[in-house]
Formats: structure tokens, C-alpha cells, sequence
């Protein structure tokens, strides 16, 4: 070990008691439990248990999230994130979906129900054809558009050095002018319904 | 009485400028002459009078019901539901530093759950010798530290990248709370099980149905971060993670994982949704940055701001507001009143902590002009609170996070204030 404390406190972690807790899934497929499950039953899954929020075709309802669509969109005014436009792994799917959906009734689904959904919404983004089954050993064949999207924190580098030193203290602009107000806007909640709330 | 005054020539002084100030058309009485002896000196009151309450009738207390507006507030159209979503701290009526817990924001992604002492268990596993499962009553007894730190929520300020949107600083900077907390060093629990050397990263996770699992690399892990289970003095709230959070020192609050249930030890980071799908921001070339985990320096005028507006006319006027910074302590915070043309560097309340809120003021004169106020942070490595035209010059409008602009006030003169942007 690189340390080690003596304070004797807390008792090992029995393996079953690990196993009930620890359902991380990492990004090289680590941690994925045996299983399978293909697009017809994701659909039909997805339409029992997802749908009512995020639509028939992964679409989304009202203001809910999408999971599907926005390909391409990542550089426009109002890009749309979607799992098949933005998310970078397909084992985050697994593992979220498999922890924390349905949202109300979390942690309800088998392990070959997430594989099957999971299907669904690459199938959903026009990642798999219709006929695809997902399982513990093809997962990491599939590819994700946005997996090389990302860029670890670069502020050192192109932010720290632009607004470090001695500010300006006067005769910092010739002119002001208001180019914007939320009054116009107007989408504060008011007080009195807010304290209602 | 008015011989008495006589008499006393600072005293005089003081009275002759304050009803100066006051004759030049202010609004409210100031220290303007008494025309009539005022009936709250000159007759007694039911308080001077009777009883107060008893010492057996607020076990608990909550504020004065005159502060009854000193409250979180919810802003429904931000998110689907109310139960993956955010509120807002007042921080446009508080002050000093320390945020009261009550009215302290909360973020949850699937609820504020009900977790008591007797049913809490934290683990760790992972790459450690031993794996271990702690009670609370095991957390209490490692020795234990106090510190206080700013929580401020990635997306604080986000809805106004776009523009100026909410008309408030509860609403545009109120994603907030600075609290002491007492807790044992992750450092500490981390030994007891003994991290083996290809550990670089730890796996925290809550009890909660979201779990909102973060991956923390082992510098920070080992550095500054606590197990936190008191905060300003008494147990967390249940919406603030009771009975045991994650306290992250100046980054982002996501990562200040509640309800701590799981600390795993890894060889690589998770990409756990919250770190892919969530807390990433996206640039303008359509690449977007992950682990964005420091809050750079930031600074809001609390007072005057839409939701204080002046109400006492001309003459004296606190200006007063928060700053803080994730990367260290506060060093000076500049005040503008014309929108950035020209600044004064206002007065630090105390000298500023590391990775905690900061109180400053400016006291002024106001002349009832209109005014563009502005506040500007910095920190002890030189940085300087960028605008954002400068902030978004390298990101573009769509990062959602990590908005710290300079926040502009434009006070008219009728001492109404207003959310705006200025060129």
C-alpha cells in the first residue's frame, strides 16, 4: 500500500455486499454483467418503461430529454446532446440506465433488459440496423460518433494567461452602452409566487 | 434637547451634513429634521410593555416572520420537474459569508432522500488492501477537521450566457452556500484501507436513486477533500446530504457528491454520465472540455441588485458583495459604477480564505444618477474575473457551465436596479 491508517475502524466489505454496490461500468467494458438483448425487445421494453417521458423513438416528450437525434449539431447556435450525437461511451449508457432508470423506479431492471434498451438507443441514433443484439462481449465494438469530442480542462493554457496581471483601473473604454436587459425578457418568476411555491 | 446638540459641535457637524444629503431630493426620510415627535418614541409599545415568548416556545427556531422573503427560490421552466432540479440560495439579502443551511440552495437529480445515521453505511473498495465498510458512529471517531468553503453549482450563472436573462442575483449567482464544515479527511478513511500504488482515481457515488458518480483524480483525493457531516455547527440537512457528504474544495458542486454511500479506488476515471452526458462544456468548434473541475474567480454585487433596490435616496450607500475564487483566496475585489470605464477596489470585510466566500464593500456617496455597476475578482495567482465577452471570445454561447463573468446592475435613478449586458 501506499499508506496505510491503524485507527482499526470499519470491518471488511463482505464480496456480496461489493458486488450489490459496486455496478460501475468503465469505458473499456470493465464491470458489464454476462447478458444480452436485442433491438425488438429494447423497443418493446423502451415502450413499457421509458417511453411516457422520452417517446416512442428515444425522441423525448415535452421538455424530458432527448436521447436520440442531433447528429452534427454540436457546433450550431443551439446544439442538440443527444447519446448518439454527444455522449462519448456506450458504457455510460449501460451504467446510468442500469442504476438510475426509470427515474422513480430505479435499479428494477435485469441485466438483459439494459443490454436491450441499450440497443434500442443505438438503434434509436442510427447506429445499429434493426436486427443488431448487444452483449457483454460485442459492447465494445460499438463505436460512438463524439468519441474523440472531448478535451481535458485546457484553461491553463488558453484562458489563465489571458486575464492574469494588473487590470485596468481607469479610462478602460470610451463608451457603455446597454446591449440587453431581462426586463425585456421577462422570465422571472415574481416573489409572491415564488414564496408560494 | 436641540441645546443639548448645540453644545456638542461633531455632533452638529454629523446633523448639519446628514439633512444636507437628505434636502437634496432624497426619497426617504434620512436624517432629515422631525416635523412631529414620532409616536414609536412618544408612546409606549405593546413590546414595552407585556410579555415576549417564553423560553419553551421555539425549541427550534426559524427567522422572524418579517423575513418571511428571505427564502429559496424555484424557477419552474429550467427543468422538467422539480425533482431533478435546482433552487436558489438569497443571496442578494444576506450577509457576511456564512449561508444560513435553511435557505441554502439544493441540487438533487432524483430528490432529497431520507437517509438516517442507524441505515448508513459508506464503503471502499476497489484498489485498497482491505476493503471496509463503515458505520457513522465509525466516521466520528477519526480526528477530525473543520474548514469552510464555497459550494457553487457548475451551472451557476449558466442560464445568462446567452444573455441577460433572470432579473436577480438569487436567480443569476444564487447556485451557492459557504458553510463550516467538520468532518475526518478522505485522506484518512482512505488509509485505513490502504490505496494500492496503481490507484490514480476514486469513484464517489451517493445513496441516492441518480447516484451522481464522480471520478476524482487521487491528488486532489488525498489533498484537501473531507467526509463532512456537520455543517455551520449542527448536522447536514437532509437536502444537503445527512448524514454524510463529500465537501470538494472550489470545484464544482456536482462533484460534492450527498447522501456519500461509496468511495471506489480505480486505475482510470468511470466517464460516469455526470462527467459526459452532464458537466462538460462545449466550445464553439463543437469539441467540448471535460473534467472542468476548478470554479475560477468570480464576484456579484449583492446590494443594490434587482431584488435590493435603493429605497433611501441620496447621499451614503454600501455597496456590498460576494466574491470567491476555486484556485485560492480572494486578494482585492475592484468596483465600477460606469459600467467598467473606471474602477476603486473595495474593501475586503475580512482577508480572504481559501476556496471560501469573501465580503466586500464599497461605501459611496450616491448622487442619484444612474449607475452600471460592476464587480471584479481576483485571486492570489494574479487571475483577473474576466467579462464575457472575453469568456465567451474563447468558448462561443453553448458551454452551459462555468460561467464567471462580470455581472452588471444598471441602478436608475429611481433606485430600481436591473439585469443587463453592457458592450
Amino acid at each position: 500500500a501506499v499508506f496505510a491508517g491503524d485507527y482499526g475502524l470499519g470491518r471488511p466489505a463482505l464480496p456480496e455486499e461489493i458486488a450489490a454496490w459496486d455496478v460501475k461500468v468503465m469505458p473499456d467494458g470493465r464491470g458489464l454483467p454476462e447478458g444480452s438483448g436485442d433491438v425488438w425487445t429494447g423497443d418493446e421494453v423502451f415502450a413499457e418503461k421509458c417511453a411516457v417521458c422520452h417517446g416512442d423513438f428515444a425522441e423525448g416528450v415535452g421538455n424530458w430529454p432527448k436521447l436520440a437525434g442531433g447528429w452534427g449539431t454540436l457546433d450550431h447556435e443551439d446544439p442538440l446532446k443527444t447519446v448518439g450525437s454527444y455522449w462519448p461511451y456506450l458504457s455510460t449508457v449501460w451504467d446510468y440506465v442500469n442504476r438510475s432508470m426509470p427515474f422513480g423506479d430505479a435499479q428494477t431492471l435485469s441485466a438483459d433488459e439494459v443490454y436491450a434498451i441499450t440497443a434500442y438507443i443505438l438503434y434509436s441514433n442510427n447506429l445499429v440496423e434493426d436486427d443488431f443484439t448487444l452483449s457483454h462481449e460485442n459492447f465494445t465494438e460499438v463505436e460512438m460518433p463524439n468519441a474523440d469530442g472531448f478535451i481535458v480542462d485546457d484553461r491553463a493554457e488558453t484562458e489563465y494567461p489571458k486575464w492574469t496581471g494588473e487590470p485596468c483601473m481607469e479610462n478602460c473604454k470610451d463608451e457603455v452602452k446597454i446591449t440587453m436587459r431581462a426586463r425585456v425578457l421577462d422570465v422571472t418568476p415574481d416573489e409572491e409566487k415564488a414564496e408560494a411555491a | 434637547m436641540s441645546e443639548t446638540f448645540k453644545g456638542k459641535s461633531t455632533s452638529r457637524r454629523a446633523f448639519l451634513r446628514g439633512a444636507a444629503a437628505a434636502g437634496a431630493g432624497a426619497l426617504g426620510a434620512g436624517a432629515a429634521k422631525a416635523a412631529t415627535p414620532d409616536p414609536l418614541i412618544t408612546e409606549t409599545q405593546p413590546w414595552a410593555r407585556g410579555f415576549g415568548d417564553g423560553v419553551d416556545v421555539t425549541p427550534y427556531g426559524l427567522p422572524i416572520r418579517f423575513e418571511d422573503d428571505v427564502v429559496r427560490r424555484n424557477v419552474d421552466w429550467l427543468t422538467a420537474d422539480t425533482i431533478s432540479s435546482i433552487n436558489f440560495t438569497p443571496i442578494h439579502a444576506l450577509e457576511g459569508t456564512i449561508t444560513p443551511q435553511g435557505c441554502a440552495f439544493e441540487r438533487h437529480h432524483s430528490g432529497a432522500i431520507e437517509l438516517a445515521k442507524e441505515d448508513y453505511r459508506l464503503m471502499i473498495n476497489g484498489l485498497v488492501e482491505t476493503p471496509l465498510v463503515f458505520t457513522y458512529a465509525d466516521l466520528e471517531r477519526f480526528p477530525r477537521e473543520n474548514h469552510v468553503y464555497f459550494c457553487e453549482c457548475a451551472a451557476n450563472t449558466g442560464m445568462e450566457w446567452a444573455g441577460a436573462q433572470l432579473n436577480g442575483a438569487q436567480f443569476t449567482h444564487g447556485m451557492i452556500h459557504n458553510m463550516e464544515y467538520t468532518g475526518v479527511s478522505l485522506r484518512t478513511i482512505l488509509a485505513e484501507a490502504g490505496v494500492k500504488p496503481e490507484g490514480k482515481w476514486v469513484y464517489v457515488e451517493g445513496a441516492d436513486a441518480s447516484s451522481n458518480g464522480r471520478s476524482i483524480p487521487m491528488e486532489k483525493a488525498l489533498d484537501d477533500v473531507l467526509v463532512a457531516f456537520k455543517a455551520n455547527g449542527e448536522a447536514l440537512r437532509k437536502e444537503h446530504g445527512y448524514p454524510v457528504r463529500l465537501v470538494v474544495p472550489g470545484w464544482e458542486g456536482n462533484m460534492w457528491v450527498k447522501w456519500l454511500r461509496r468511495i471506489e479506488v480505480t486505475d482510470a476515471a468511470v466517464q460516469s454520465r455526470e462527467e459526459t452526458s452532464k458537466y462538460t462544456d462545449t466550445l464553439e468548434d463543437g469539441t467540448s472540455r471535460k473534467w472542468t473541475w476548478e470554479m475560477d474567480a468570480k464576484s456579484v454585487v449583492t446590494s443594490p441588485s434587482p431584488q435590493a433596490p435603493i429605497t433611501h435616496g441620496q447621499g451614503p450607500l454600501v455597496i456590498s458583495g460576494l466574491a470567491w475564487s476555486g484556485r485560492g483566496a480572494i486578494t482585492r475585489v475592484d468596483v465600477s459604477k460606469d459600467g467598467g470605464k473606471t474602477w476603486e477596489t473595495a474593501r475586503l470585510a475580512k482577508p480572504g480564505e481559501k476556496m471560501a466566500l469573501t465580503r466586500f464593500y464599497l461605501d459611496t456617496t450616491w448622487d442619484g444618477k444612474e449607475m452600471l455597476l460592476q464587480s471584479r475578482a481576483m485571486d492570489e495567482t494574479g487571475y483577473v474575473q474576466p467579462t464575457k465577452t472575453q469568456l465567451r471570445e474563447v468558448r462561443g454561447l453553448n458551454s452551459i457551465y462555468h460561467n464567471n463573468c462580470i455581472q452588471t446592475w444598471w441602478v436608475k435613478p429611481n433606485g430600481e436596479a436591473e439585469n443587463v449586458e453592457v458592450s
